[in-house]
């Protein structure tokens, strides 16, 4: 068999199923793949022992009949879902040392299906960022490289490790989480297909959080289909968290018919932005006339409050993380920082202002100040009525439309500190992601073309709230028309 | 009634008190995690990965505890909202280990209500309930385990609260005390607290501000987790005394955050440096409103005992008890449980109306059972002496087989022994001589006994019949039947 | 609307409990500002009768049954503190 890390999900299911292919060989193949992409600095715990183990278990259980889409799958784990006795530490110092006594519901239901881990990825620290540059174990360089150049890029982010390791084939589907834009933008970076499914589908159980009424756990992979099998896995209610939602998983890759004629797709009027490159605004039209060759109806929709929804966005989340990370404190886990002669007060600050990178601070000074008192009415107030228009927005178009088509992100790739000194540039990156993941809705990236340095571009769809099967189904088709067949260099093995 | 009053150098002053009092709910899991609520156990050993806030960690809450808050609020004749959310009030401590507590705010669950307090000789005053809400329990940090560390225990953390807010109703340390009083009474009765303040399952943060008379109120002071309610009362006295010298003093009252300290029954300021208190509240977002119907409202209201005021009033107006016999019993909700189950058998006993018997029976708990109970340092469900077995001995004054008066004799070797009063009585044949003819031959013989008595009272000293009567029961051992042998006496002595 | 200065910079600061250099302040305060001077468009939005979103998945809250199921697993709460002492998690002394 040729190299088998380049197989997909399903590919690797059937051989599997056939006996034509063991988990242990695919298991090995991917270690070794693990472990020669050091460069891309994806994996910052890396498991191989667990990886050769669970294969073993998956073969066994393959052989015995019991064998589900994710049996024997090896995959990589982002560092914020708690693995047992594992790294676990959403790429901060504060968590320096941290393996946690317990699991991850998402981590858990994929080893429940029987999937292998290959290592924990690496992140933006708590999932703050759109280049994990942020993250303490250094950032992530994107598998990509512009034609005829050696210079590196941003993988995207905050999940700049699970695009990169599932791009640069050290893995064949990796989790990712989503709280304004982290699996769709960095898919669409690295030509990967990302889905955030609707808020409440996948359980937080296990997750750390940064904005707990924004994140919501997803995956990458390679393809549509990959995306269909490994989400399905990952999904489902979970008593354990009290706003996962209890409605049955539909079965993702059965929605994957081809078929969409008929089919209503959005166009909002507001994401075509000043400045935004030619290309992408070219391939958003292209995407257009490809929803129209398939038999599809465009509708032209406005969404009026989209421009709002980044200022909406980085007033609540900032809020919620200033006290979801306020847990971290040096009293009973990670980082401790001592002051000669102080008590527990020095402790805190000494400890929080070593443990937390500059971006992660200045997302707690602002949420700290927005909810403090005589300010909470101004923004964190006004900022949930506006989400609610958001919201709003939404609803009233998916009464009109089954999807909507959008460009992913602004432009492509860019090459690290570009816009790491500027805080607002930086978050404009996550300007057509930030609305759906306000409102709570489902959304993909879907690899759609190159841009004319040769770096990846993709186009997202939005669905209803629990309609994932037509996201999947709409971005089925989009992949198929796009034809998306490119791949990195691999300058990295 | 006097008022509670401050007489100043300048003039009188009054006390204005409003008091928060957190009362453990009962239940066998926190409010939010899956770890027992028991009291004592080794450090850190009740405690589940939520309560520790581990990363990624998520509350969940306990239908028992929203359901104990409901019937509280009803006990309380508070208006029940049936939306009410939770939100996070952030603050750094050690003990607080996710860095904010989760409380509710702006939406409680339940509102306004009221709680009359008995201020002894049958007077009452109603104090308005601002508000319950529920909210989490801290950990416990120990200061003095370690030269250089404080010892931090989670047992207690995310351990269900109910903080009962009052409004600033009362004006003496004797309502407060009687407010709080009342109301362990009702979470009692109703089994949403177990009401130990030892064990701190009941804590009371009292807030005190004082007046002149008639003037606007004045800036308050918060006195917190006071745990016993006559330290209360000490906090309170000690509180608006110190707030009316720094007044007099031409000074002016910091609004702070004091504490009591019981050794040297002063109040002291908490912080050094007042820092500004900012919680930042806002909507917890890993939890939904809480939102219930009429029907689960109606289910929980179904699910209460009797309550304390109603009780009284029965056992006043369908028993016949005296007003202070009935307030006593219904203290203790073990204290009318006892009674109450004292009556049914007194009644099935003798078949006596319960009015008939209910005045009697509740002296008799109030009193010997109590008065004994009291000497011998023993609760009410402790006693030795059952109810059944109480009854019987009342039983036994009513059919005339004892005299009241060996009764008590009887009830003392009852108490010591817990045998039942039948068999002492037979044991030591108290049974009342009720026979005529035995007690004529008595007489008799104490007539003839005394004959310079018999004399003088012949000669018109009527108060000597008590002297007869005394001699006869002493030659009966106190067994004679009183009301006979009056009956029988007189006719001889006249001749 | 938003004009923060070193003062708050520190206050917030404080609040958060994180040690910021005295020479930090001065260009943390100039980031603040600028973000909250962004988000602030928001103001151009007429909310006027609008609730804010209370939650995201339009869903009651769960209510778990009172059954002890977790607890009992000192060990695990331990496992990872910088310090622990007989059971216990031990911190600085807290100076008031
Ligand atoms: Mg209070
Ligand atoms: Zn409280």
């Amino acid at each position: 068999m040729s190299d088998l890390t380049k197989l997909s999900i399903a590919e690797a299911r059937d051989l599997l199923k056939k006996g034509e292919l063991s988990a242990r060989e695919l298991a090995e193949a991917h270690v070794a793949a693990v472990h020669a992409a050091e460069s891309l600095n994806a994996y910052i715990a890396k498991t191989p022992e667990m990886a050769l183990e669970m294969a073993d278990k998956a073969d066994a259980r393959i052989k015995a009949g019991g064998q589900k889409g994710m049996t024997g799958i090896p995959v990589g784990i982002k560092d914020l879902f708690a693995t047992k006795g594992v790294h676990t530490q959403a790429c901060s110092h504060i968590l320096d040392g941290f393996k946690p006594e317990y699991e991850s519901t998402v981590s858990q239901k994929l080893w429940d299906d029987g999937a292998v881990m290959l290592g924990k990825l690496n992140m933006d620290e708590f999932a703050m960022g759109s280049s994990n540059e942020t993250s303490y174990y250094g950032p992530v360089k994107n598998p990509w490289r512009a034609k005829g150049s050696n210079n590196d890029f941003v993988p995207g982010g905050s999940s700049g490790g699970s695009v990169a390791s599932v791009a640069g084939y050290c893995a064949m589907g990796a989790t990712a989480s989503d709280t304004g834009g982290s699996i769709r933008q960095p898919a669409a970076f690295t030509g990967t297909f990302g889905i955030k499914p609707t808020y409440g589908r996948c359980s937080r159980y296990g997750m750390v959080a940064f904005a707990s009424s924004l994140d919501q756990a997803g995956t990458i992979t390679r393809d549509v289909r990959d995306g269909a099998i490994m989400l399905e896995s990952i999904s489902g209610f979970d008593t354990k968290d009290s706003t996962s939602v209890d409605i049955p998983v539909p079965n993702f890759e059965a929605a994957l018919t081809g078929d969409i004629r008929g089919m209503k797709i959005g166009i909002p009027k507001e994401y075509h932005l000043d400045g935004m490159p030619a290309e992408i605004e070219a391939l958003w039209q292209q995407g257009i006339e490809w929803m129209k060759a398939a038999g599809a109806e465009i509708v032209n929709i406005s969404l009026p409050h989209t421009k709002y929804a980044l200022p909406t966005y980085y007033i609540v989340a900032p809020a919620e993380a200033s006290s979801n990370l306020a847990r971290y404190d040096g009293v009973r886990y990670g980082l401790r920082e001592l002051v000669e002669g102080g008590g527990l007060a020095d402790m805190y600050e000494a400890t929080r202002a070593a443990g937390f990178g500059d971006e992660v601070k200045r997302r707690i000074m602002i949420g700290t100040y927005v909810l403090s008192a005589g300010y909470y009415d101004a923004y964190y107030l006004k900022a949930q009525k506006v989400r609610q228009l958001i919201s709003n927005d939404f609803k009233e178009a998916f009464g009109k439309v089954d999807a909507i088509l959008t460009p992913t992100a602004p432009s492509a790739a860019f090459a690290f500190g570009e816009k790491s000194d500027d805080p607002i540039a930086m978050y404009l990156n996550d300007v057509f992601t930030v609305p759906a993941s306000l409102a709570g809705i489902p959304g993909s990236s879907v690899p759609a073309g190159l841009d004319a340095n040769g770096l990846p571009l993709g186009l997202q769809i939005l669905g209803k709230a629990w309609d994932e099967e037509t996201v999947f189904k709409v971005s089925g088709v989009l992949e198929e028309a796009a034809a998306f067949k490119a791949k990195p260099e691999e300058w990295w093995r | 009634m006097s008022k509670f009053l401050i007489q100043g150098a300048t003039g009188d002053f009054e006390v204005v008190i409003g008091l928060e009092v957190h009362a453990q709910v009962i239940s066998n899991a926190k409010l939010f995690s899956g770890a027992a609520t028991e009291f004592g156990a080794e450090p850190n050993a009740q405690v589940s990965l939520v309560d520790a806030a581990m990363p990624g960690m998520l509350p969940t809450i306990n239908a028992e505890c929203i359901r104990q808050a409901v019937r509280t609020g009803l006990a309380l004749g508070a208006e029940i909202n049936k939306f009410s959310v939770f939100d996070r009030k952030n603050y750094f401590y050690a003990d607080l280990p996710q860095g904010y507590q989760i409380s509710q705010f702006k939406h409680p669950i339940v509102g306004e209500g009221t709680i009359t307090l008995d201020l002894g000789d049958g007077r009452s005053k109603d104090v308005g309930i601002e508000r319950i809400h529920l909210e989490q329990d801290a950990g416990k940090s120990m200061h003095d385990q370690h030269p250089q560390y404080t010892y931090v225990d989670l047992n207690r953390s995310g351990v269900a609260l109910m903080e009962i807010v009052s409004k600033p109703d009362m004006t003496s340390p004797e309502e407060a005390g009687a407010y709080l009083t009342k109301l362990r009474t009702i979470l009692r009765y109703i089994g949403s607290c177990d009401g130990n303040m030892e064990q701190g399952s009941m804590r009371a943060d009292v807030n005190v501000s004082v007046r002149r008379a008639g003037e606007p109120l004045g800036t308050r002071c918060e006195i917190k987790n006071v745990n016993s309610i006559r330290f209360v009362r000490q906090a309170i006295e000690y509180e608006a005394q110190r707030q009316v010298d720094i007044i007099e003093a031409g000074g002016k009252i910091d609004q702070e955050t004091r504490l009591f300290d019981p050794g040297k029954g002063e109040t002291r300021s908490m912080r050094s440096k007042e820092e500004a208190h900012d919680y930042r509240y806002f909507p917890d977002p890993d939890l939904l409103p809480i939102e219930f119907d009429e029907a689960f409202i109606d289910a929980a209201r179904d699910s209460l005992p009797e309550l304390p005021d109603e009780k009284k009033a029965r056992f006043i107006e369908d028993l016949g008890l005296p007003d202070y016999n009935a307030s006593v019993l219904v203290a203790e909700k073990e204290s009318c449980d006892y009674f109450e189950d004292l009556i049914a058998a007194l009644v099935k006993k003798t078949g006596k109306d319960a009015k008939a018997v209910g005045a009697k029976a509740s002296n008799w708990v109030t009193g010997d059972l109590f008065g004994a109970l009291n000497k011998a340092g023993k609760s009410v469900t402790e006693s030795p002496v059952s109810a059944e077995q109480g009854a019987d001995l009342l039983a036994l004054i009513e059919d005339g087989t004892i005299s009241g008066r060996i009764a008590k004799d009887v009830f003392e070797i009852m108490f010591d022994t817990s045998k039942d009063a039948g068999v002492i009585v037979e044991e030591k044949g108290l049974r009342q001589v009720s026979d005529t003819g035995e007690i004529e031959q008595i007489i008799d013989e104490v007539i003839a006994a005394n004959p310079a008595q018999l004399e003088q009272y012949r000669a018109g000293k009527d108060k000597l019949i008590g002297f007869f009567v005394g001699q006869v029961m002493k030659a009966t051992g106190g067994k004679a039947n009183p009301g006979m042998v009056n009956k029988l006496l007189k006719p001889k002595l006249d001749g | 609307m938003s004009n923060i200065d070193k003062a708050t910079v520190a206050k917030i600061a404080r609040l958060a409990r994180i040690k910021i250099a005295d020479d930090k302040l001065e260009p943390l305060a100039g980031e603040l500002n600028n973000i909250l001077g962004w988000v602030e468009q928001l103001d151009e939005v007429n909310t006027d009768d609008i609730q804010p979103m209370s939650s995201v998945v339009d869903v009651k809250l769960r209510w778990r049954d009172d059954k002890v199921t977790d607890g009992d697993k000192q060990e695990s709460v331990l496992k990872n503190a910088p310090r622990g002492e007989y059971g216990f998690f031990a911190v600085p002394k807290v100076i008031e």
